[in-house]
Parts: structure tokens; C-alpha cells; sequence
């Protein structure tokens, strides 16, 4: 996103195409760029197939952006980031065991495309295929299956990084293991991955069968998720969070698998095309009664009783990518997204009491999506742990601040935690009472980056300055 | 299909390599690094072409160094049916119009070197396999010359008419030539630069140069309207050009 700015005839002619670079600078261009909820900031990306050069000194390093909030976004006061997303070649792909190795800035869309059809895929898929591999390990990113297959990082068996002191280096849960656990959900900010290799999952076949149930309320939401994760390697819930009173937290339970050969249909699923918002709508579009009566409709759309059928697995993993630039919705303000998991161990009605400090609070919510979680991953500060996570949409407004500030004292009390790659408002103090791990983390970030060199602008907003 | 590509471990020749590879393509590389010649064969093997992709290393700033390296290319795949050059330097006009040295390496390697390889895969498309297609990147930067671009306009130019001739002068043995246009693409090389309207994505592109090296198209715009775009300019009086900027 981050406004497109049209460039003047002379721009064109001047910069017309080269497949070679010369060793002089050109003038430094600066353009919008912004997590994928909006909030641009001025910064210069530097784009190269040839990651190992460009991260040297480097700051901070970004793959396709769709971290909502500020993860991606450099330091204010250096407003420089290498963009991954050239460096994106197979390296190498075992047939017999699924292991992958690639460059960072592979998409899982590109693995999609190449993997699918030969029977392999991505073992964790999060709710967009627009994200690199350097992006998912940064993040640790979880799917629909947390509770069966935890993070991505529980899959990745080797990492190559540039580390802060300049030095290219493999690390792995046998060499320089505490490196690799920071890295799992570190945000990039142990150093720069350069690369990834990563034990595909075999599937029967490339095609889904998934079955969709309607239920009344957000604890019966939550019982029918943990009943449903012993049968289903894919559970998510939609959750209606206008509905009101008795109906707050009604929803849609979606469970899937991947179909045996002799269900699926003959051929292989091959991307679809998808409607685009091509500008950025005006504000308040995102709110109200309109989004009360969607809602209603898409509950009212679901039986009570669930149906099997054969679902095409761009539909069904990557929801998000229905409608490209979805974020446009909400006008020039954006949209952020609050994602916090409650532990199985809080009392219960955990969920219930977020969702009523939401509307309390005045919030809305148009989209609210509940997973079930599973084992605490690798990662220093993966986010999952076992329980429920909750993902609220949320227009930004002026009060915005305020209510991210209420839920995160309301999931404190819960013994919860936020997802930093949802997350663009949450105040340090926050942070660190919610997060008992970061003592771990940074000591390992200490110690390979003393400085803190490599920093971003959401580590300078959560972890201080001085960080 | 027997492609030979210089200049494809990166932008518009990477994309359009991963379109023939994911036809099942056989591919010969020809690169400056062995490194990234190494990683570009196994990006493409795992993408479907016909495995091993060749790979050789050819600077196009060395041309003693071209027959060598086709040598090992006919050596690894046998003859071959099809050649294709995207490898080129670019630089600002401001740039080139204060260094002399950058501007002799210019137009070294954008007009002389690149015929001389041009000439180099004519004679082996003739000789062994009786015709065959040779596919190179130009720039719309040579359809008239311009302010932002004189001298890099210059030696795409001279490429432009080389490319027709060698089309009028061979046509009839089977050669077909396929000169490619390429407007602004979103590639390494513009990644510093401010996007300009009807900026394109080396997947788009390589899709138009694949299709036009399938219909043997003599002349490519892509994206699109480039086309439409550069006839406009073209028309433009002098008197225009002297006073506007592009």
C-alpha cells in the first residue's frame, strides 16, 4: 500500500531499464512504505537479488510487508531497509525426505505453485500466501494446524544468517542452537536470514476437504474447536463480535484436511485470480450497521449441521488473499489487528471477557477469527502457547491506542500474550509484563549484536531506545 | 526448445527463464559469477527445465571469451535453437556525461560487445541448426534520442538497427530476430528508482517476450502501452523534445 506515487515523463525516460548495475550511486529514491494495515512512514528499500551484499551494515531486512504494524518498517532515524523479495531461488529440494532449501524471499505462493502438484507443501501455512520465507521465520508464523503441526519454526532445520558483526553463519538446533531459537518469531532482529531450509510435509493429495458448522456463542466456539482438534488438522473459528448480548462471540467453526487420493477431484487446484479494492475507500466505510448486517448474513449463510465437501486450497488457507488490498477498506487510517492468545490454564470465559472489554470499550470489530493453539514453539518468543488466540480487526481511529492498551492490560490479567506481527500499538510496559521470555531473548540478542544494530522500528517502540 | 540466456540469473532473463523451465524447457546459462550461475541452474531445475541446466561463464565485457563459453554451452546441451540477451549496463545520463571511462564501457557493452555476441550465436544458430530464434533486450530508450537518455538511447539504437538488418539479411535462411522493448520494469537494477506510470513486473514481461518468441515477433513492447507510448514521442516535433524533459 502506502500510496503509489506517479513519477514525472522525465523519471521515465531517465530511469528506463538496465540489467546491470554501475558501481556510481543513483540519487536515492524515498517512497511510502508501511505494514500491511496502513500507517506509511518515508524510507529507501534496497531491492537486490544478492542478499549476502546488501545486508552488510544493514539495519533491518523486509519481505513482502504483511506484518501489520511497524515489524517491517525501519528505525525512524534511519530509514533504510533491504527488501528481500529478488532473492527468491530453489536452492535445492530432496523428492525422497521434502527438504527444502531456499533463498529468504521465496514466497509461499511461489511454493504453492511449485510444490503443490509434485505432492509436497508448506507443513504451516498463516492466513496469506503474500509472505516470504524469511518473513514466516521471522514471525514464526502458525496456522490453522498450531495444534497439531506448532510453528513454522518447528520446521526449519537450518537458517544462514548475517549476523550484526558482518559474519554470514548457518545456525540449526545443533550449531549455535540459542541463535536459532532467537530467530524462531525474533523478528529479524538477531540478524538477517539469507536462507531457509525447511522440511516440507507429503500430502495425499493437493486438494482440501472442509466442513463449516455454525455455533452460538464464543464458549461454545472454543469447546467446539478443542473438541474438533483431536479429529481435524485444520480448525479456525469466525467469530461475529457485533452481534450483541447473548449472541456476542456467535460463529462459524471451519475444520479441514487434506483429501485422500480417492476423494479428490482428478487435476491439480491451480491459482485463481482474485478482485482487487483498486483505491483506498473513503473512511467509515468499515463500520456500523453494514457491517452488522455482513455478519448476519454470512452467520445466517451457515447450517448448524455440518456438510463435507472439496475446497481449493488457495480458498482455504489463504482467506486473506480473497479480495487483494482488502486494507484499502478501511480508508486512509488503515486497519490494525489485535492478536493475543489466552492460556487454556486462565479461568474460564477468557475469550468471553476480551471480547466484552472489546465492545466496553466501544470497539469494533468486523473481522474476529479463534484458533486453538497448541505446544509452545522452539522460538524465544514464539507466540503461541497452548489455549485459544483471538485476532480482532480494528479500524484505527483516534482511541485506537487506548483500547489496544485495554485489551493488553485485560489479556496481562489472562496470562496472555500478543502476536508482534500483528501488533502496532502496544505501549513497552505492556510488552514486558505480558512477555516472561525476554530476558532469554535478549540476552542471546546481547551477545551476538551488543549494540543492537539491527533493530526496527516496532523493537525501538517495545523494547526502548536504548533498546 | 535449446535456450542459451546471458544475462538470466536476474530481472526480466530470470523471470522468462522460469517460464521456459516451467515448460520443461532445455536451458544453458551464461553469467558473469559461477556462484550465481550454480544457484540460478538449480532454481530452474527444481522449476521443471530439463535437468542439468547448463551453465558457463561469458562476461559480456570480455568477447574473446564468447566462443569459449557457447563452446561449453553445444558441449553440455548439444546444438541449440534459441539465444537470448538480457544482459545490458545502465547508467543516468548525468552519471555518463561526467565520466568518459563509464561511458566507452557503455557503449562497449551495449552496442559492440552485444553484437559481437549477437554475431557469435547467429553464426552457430545458421551453421548447426539451419535458423532458429535470437531474442535480445533493446530498450524503448532507442526509439529516439532524448535528454534523459542520449547516450544510452545511442547504443540501444545502433542495437535496434542491427537487430532489423540482421532480420531483412536472414530471414530467408531461418534466422528470426526478436528485438524486445522493455519500458520501466520493477527489476534490481530500477529498485532505487520512482516507478513511473505503466511501470512493469519481469513476470509480465516475460510473459510478452515468451510469447513473442514463440510467434517470432520481430519487435516487443512490454508491458503494453509502451508501444503506444514511444509512437507518441516519436512523432513529437523537435521543437517539443528541445523543451521537454523525457
Amino acid at each position: 500500500m502506502g500510496g503509489r506515487r506517479w513519477g514525472t515523463l522525465e523519471s521515465v525516460g531517465e530511469r528506463l531499464t538496465t540489467m546491470r548495475r554501475t558501481p556510481h550511486e543513483h540519487a536515492e529514491h524515498y517512497e511510502l512504505i508501511s505494514g500491511w494495515g496502513g500507517q506509511p512512514v518515508r524510507a529507501r528499500q534496497v531491492r537486490t537479488s544478492d542478499l549476502e551484499r546488501a545486508t552488510r551494515g544493514a539495519v533491518l531486512s523486509r519481505g513482502l510487508g504483511r506484518s501489520y504494524g511497524d515489524s517491517s518498517l525501519p528505525p525512524s532515524n534511519h530509514p533504510v531497509v533491504v527488501n528481500t523479495t529478488l532473492a527468491d531461488r530453489l536452492l535445492a529440494f530432496d523428492p525422497d525426505t521434502g527438504l527444502l532449501h531456499a533463498e529468504a524471499g521465496l514466497t509461499l505462493r511461489e511454493l504453492f505453485e511449485v510444490f503443490l502438484a509434485q505432492g509436497w507443501f508448506s507443513p504451516v501455512s498463516p492466513g496469506t500466501w503474500n509472505v516470504t520465507l524469511g518473513g514466516m521465520v521471522a514471525a514464526d508464523v502458525h496456522g490453522k494446524n498450531h495444534h497439531v503441526a506448532g510453528c513454522i519454526g518447528e520446521h526449519v532445520t537450518r537458517l544462514t544468517l548475517r549476523v550484526a558483526d558482518g559474519r554470514v553463519l548457518e545456525c540449526s538446533r545443533e550449531e549455535e542452537p540459542e541463535l536459532f531459537r532467537a530467530t524462531l518469531g525474533g523478528m529479524g532482529l538477531t540478524g538477517h536470514i539469507l536462507e531457509v531450509e525447511l522440511q516440507l510435509e507429503r500430502i495425499p493429495s493437493p486438494w482440501i476437504i472442509a466442513e463449516q458448522l455454525r455455533l452460538r456463542a464464543i464458549d461454545e466456539l472454543i469447546v467446539g474447536l478443542e473438541r474438533s482438534a483431536h479429529d481435524w488438522p485444520f480448525t479456525v473459528a469466525w467469530v461475529d463480535c457485533l452481534a450483541r448480548g447473548a449472541q456476542l462471540g456467535r460463529g462459524v467453526l471451519i475444520r479441514g484436511r487434506w483429501a485422500e487420493p480417492e476423494e479428490a477431484p482428478a487435476g491439480v487446484p491451480t491459482p485463481y485470480r482474485r478482485p482487487s479494492v483498486p483505491w483506498t475507500m473513503p473512511d467509515g466505510l468499515m463500520r456500523g450497521p453494514l457491517m452488522r448486517l455482513f455478519n448476519a448474513g454470512f452467520y445466517a449463510m451457515h447450517r448448524s449441521s455440518p456438510r463435507a465437501r472439496i475446497v481449493h486450497p488457495q480458498a482455504f488457507f489463504y482467506p486473506l488473499d480473497a479480495i487483494a488490498h482488502w486494507p484499502r477498506l478501511y480508508g486512509r487510517r488503515g486497519v490494525t489487528q489485535y492478536q493475543c492468545v489466552l492460556p487454556r490454564a486462565a479461568r474460564p470465559g477468557a475469550a468471553r471477557r476480551v471480547l466484552e472489554t472489546l465492545s466496553e470499550r466501544g470497539g469494533a470489530s468486523f473481522l474476529c477469527v479463534a484458533k486453538d493453539c497448541g505446544a509452545e514453539g522452539t522460538g524465544f518468543l514464539s507466540f503461541p502457547m497452548p489455549g485459544v488466540s483471538l485476532a480482532l480487526d480494528l479500524p484505527i481511529r483516534d482511541d485506537t491506542p487506548a483500547l489496544v492498551a485495554a485489551l493488553n492490560e485485560r489479556v496481562i490479567e489472562e496470562g496472555g500474550r500478543i502476536y508482534l506481527a500483528k501488533d502496532a500499538f502496544t505501549r513497552r510496559e505492556h510488552f514486558t509484563k505480558m512477555e516472561q521470555r525476554l530476558k532469554d531473548w535478549r540476552s542471546v540478542r546481547d551477545r551476538w549484536d551488543p549494540t543492537h544494530s539491527i533493530r526496527s522500528a516496532q523493537s525501538e517502540r517495545l523494547l526502548g531506545n536504548a533498546q | 526448445m535449446r535456450v542459451v540466456l546471458l544475462g538470466a540469473t536476474q530481472g526480466m532473463g530470470r523471470a522468462l527463464a522460469r517460464r521456459l523451465a516451467a515448460r520443461g524447457e532445455t536451458i544453458a546459462l551464461l553469467g558473469r559469477s559461477r556462484r550465481d550461475l550454480e544457484r540460478s541452474a538449480r532454481d530452474l531445475e527444481l522449476r521443471g527445465a530439463r535437468s542439468p541446466v547448463a551453465t558457463a561463464e561469458c562476461d559480456l565485457e570480455q568477447p574473446e571469451g564468447f566462443e569459449r563459453a557457447l563452446d561449453s554451452i553445444e558441449d553440455q546441451i548439444g546444438v541449440f535453437d534459441t539465444v537470448v540477451v538480457s544482459a545490458a549496463l545502465f547508467a543516468s545520463q548525468a552519471e555518463l556525461e561526467e565520466d568518459p571511462e563509464l561511458t566507452r564501457r557503455l557503449l562497449d557493452l551495449d552496442f559492440t560487445a552485444t553484437v559481437l555476441f549477437c554475431e557469435a550465436a547467429r553464426r552457430r544458430l545458421l551453421e548447426r541448426g539451419g535458423g532458429g530464434t535470437l531474442c535480445v533486450f533493446g530498450s524503448v530508450a532507442g526509439d529516439r534520442g532524448r535528454k534523459p537518455v542520449v547516450l544510452y538511447g545511442a547504443a540501444k539504437a545502433g542495437l535496434a538497427a542491427y537487430l532489423e538488418g540482421l532480420d531483412h539479411r536472414y530471414h530467408a535462411r531461418g534466422l528470426r530476430v526478436v528485438c524486445v522493448k522493455p519500458g520501466f520494469v520493477r527489476t534490481a537494477m530500477t529498485a532505487e528508482l520512482k516507478p513511473p506510470p505503466f511501470a512493469g513486473e519481469p513476470d509480465a514481461v516475460a510473459a510478452r517476450v515468451l510469447r513473442a518468441i514463440d510467434r517470432s515477433t520481430p519487435v516487443i513492447y512490454a508491458p503494453a502501452p509502451w508501444r503506444a507510448i514511444m509512437a507518441v514521442i516519436r512523432l513529437l516535433p523537435r521543437a517539443v523534445m528541445r523543451r521537454v524533459d523525457f
